[in-house]
């Protein structure tokens, strides 16, 4: 390995590492209050004295965002090739669908709670419900670029439907799909932390809103930080996932340039 | 292009292939365009076997004969130069090796008619000119109707047994015109005298289209 492409391995650590450096700085040089802005320091001790609510808690999160996530994927592939397969459906749902996106989630958790009572089924349907949308625009994207000369060909060998959708729809959409993954996966972990901070007894978002009430700002933090390093290590799973299953669309310079 | 193999339907009048009134995709075509129109998530070989996993009896065969379609896949791809090209992906292969894949897919389940809508037209010169020949035998091994539309004068006089002149806009047919070339073809008779009058000729026709 030369030096530059080791620089590039080794730089996101760097620059992790130097904003808690200068973070940590920050704080001592302007002695910002523990309780307003804890350094780093403060919060690696909030994670060694609470580690067993925050790995508890953080598993939960961690569950929920999941199988919501799991649903998301379910029924915003099924939804998105749906609306893809006709403009009828396509026009009929989309302004319905764009409606829906615009609600705020977090509006919607008090009426979850009302249907499901208060804990892991709101947490769980409102990570759904805030990150179905993005994979069903995507992969409705997907099928609706198919190439007509391809379309044309398959026709004229008297392919149904159904068979276009199977030999060229669904592979062509799979790198728009996995594409929407990253985001969905992170949008999942906003939906349900939202849920958890508003009406759970568990998980990460109830720690925090603990952590809050009893002004243990550094728990607080910690909360954060357990809560970006799950979003990274999903976000990252399913970039993998996207490499290995649509490596054939990733074949451009231009993002490795 | 899209009447004969029954994508469309005409408003007036019927079109009739292989004696028969076309009322649904015919399922005896094979289509090829500028674009070679590929699937990138499938090797040469794979794309070569798509028609035959759509068109019927093949496709209810698809796995009892596979190995046999394969080879078969193989040996059209050697007839057209690209032999032991057929796991490399489309987009690891030149333009013209592309639009070489895209004639035996085409031809993959023995169409008995071929379309072709300016197959050559973004190839260079001299492959083009490769792909006429491989055109002319492939047509000569299996004696198929082929429907070539084109821009290139040398191109139709070269391969066809009639050339329709149509014009623009709306698009009728000016003029047929048989030509009695003598088969087999080859690539020189481009340079008689005979075939440069043809080509004169149908040219005369265009300019006069156009005004």
């Amino acid at each position: 390995m030369n030096r530059t492409a080791l620089l590039i391995r080794l730089s996101p650590w760097l620059f992790t590492i130097g904003l808690f450096v200068v973070w940590e700085a920050a704080v001592h040089i302007f002695k910002i209050p523990v309780f307003f802005l804890p350094p780093p320091s403060a919060i690696a001790q909030a994670f060694v004295d609470y580690s067993g609510p925050l790995a508890r808690n953080s598993w939960i999160t961690l569950q929920t965002t999941l199988i919501g996530f799991a649903l998301a994927v379910g029924f915003g592939m099924l939804l998105g090739l749906l609306v893809g397969w006709s403009r009828a459906i396509y026009a009929g749902l989309y302004p319905l669908m764009i409606g829906f996106n615009a609600i705020p989630k977090v509006a919607l958790v008090p009426i979850l709670v009302l249907w499901f009572g208060i804990g892991f089924v709101p947490a769980v349907l409102t990570a759904f419900l805030i990150s179905f949308f993005p994979i069903v625009v995507n992969v409705a994207t997907g099928l609706a670029t198919i190439e007509p000369e391809l379309e044309d060909v398959l026709k004229a060998l008297g392919a149904s439907k159904l068979d276009i959708m199977r030999k060229v729809g669904i592979p062509r959409t799979l790198p728009y799909f996995f594409g929407s993954l990253k985001v969905a996966i992170t949008l999942a972990f906003v939906g349900s932390v939202i849920s958890e901070s508003v009406a759970s007894n568990y998980g990460i978002g109830n720690l925090m809103l603990q952590a809050q009430a009893q002004f243990q700002v550094p728990l607080i933090f910690a909360g954060l930080v357990v809560l970006a390093i799950e979003g990274i290590v999903m976000y990252a799973a399913m970039a993998i996932l996207e490499k290995r299953m649509t490596g054939w669309a990733q074949r451009s310079g231009f993002a490795q340039a | 292009m899209k009447l004969a193999p029954g994508l469309e339907f005409p408003r007036a009048g019927t079109v009739t292939v292989a004696g028969e009134k076309v009322t649904k995709p015919v399922k005896i075509a094979g289509m090829a365009f500028q674009a070679p129109t590929l699937l990138p998530w499938r090797t040469t070989l794979e794309n070569l076997l798509l028609p035959l996993e759509i068109v019927e009896p093949y496709r209810s065969q698809m796995r009892s004969r596979k190995v046999e379609f394969a080879a078969r896949a193989r040996n059209l791809l050697t007839s057209v130069g690209l032999r032991d090209q057929g796991e490399k992906f489309p987009w690891e292969l030149s333009g013209g090796m592309q639009q070489r894949t895209s004639l035996c897919r085409a031809l993959i389940h023995e169409p008995q008619l071929l379309m072709l809508d300016e197959p050559f037209g973004a190839l260079d010169a001299f492959t083009r000119e490769e792909l006429w020949c491989v055109i002319r035998d492939l047509q000569a091994a299996s004696k198929i109707t082929v429907i070539l539309v084109t821009h290139d004068l040398r191109e139709a006089v070269f391969l066809a047994d009639r050339v329709f002149v149509m014009s623009q806009r709306p698009g009728r047919i000016v003029v047929e015109r048989k030509i009695d070339l003598p088969r087999p073809r080859d690539l020189e008779v481009t340079f008689t005298s005979e075939f440069t009058d043809i080509v004169h000729e149908l040219r005369s026709h265009i300019v006069k289209a156009r005004q």
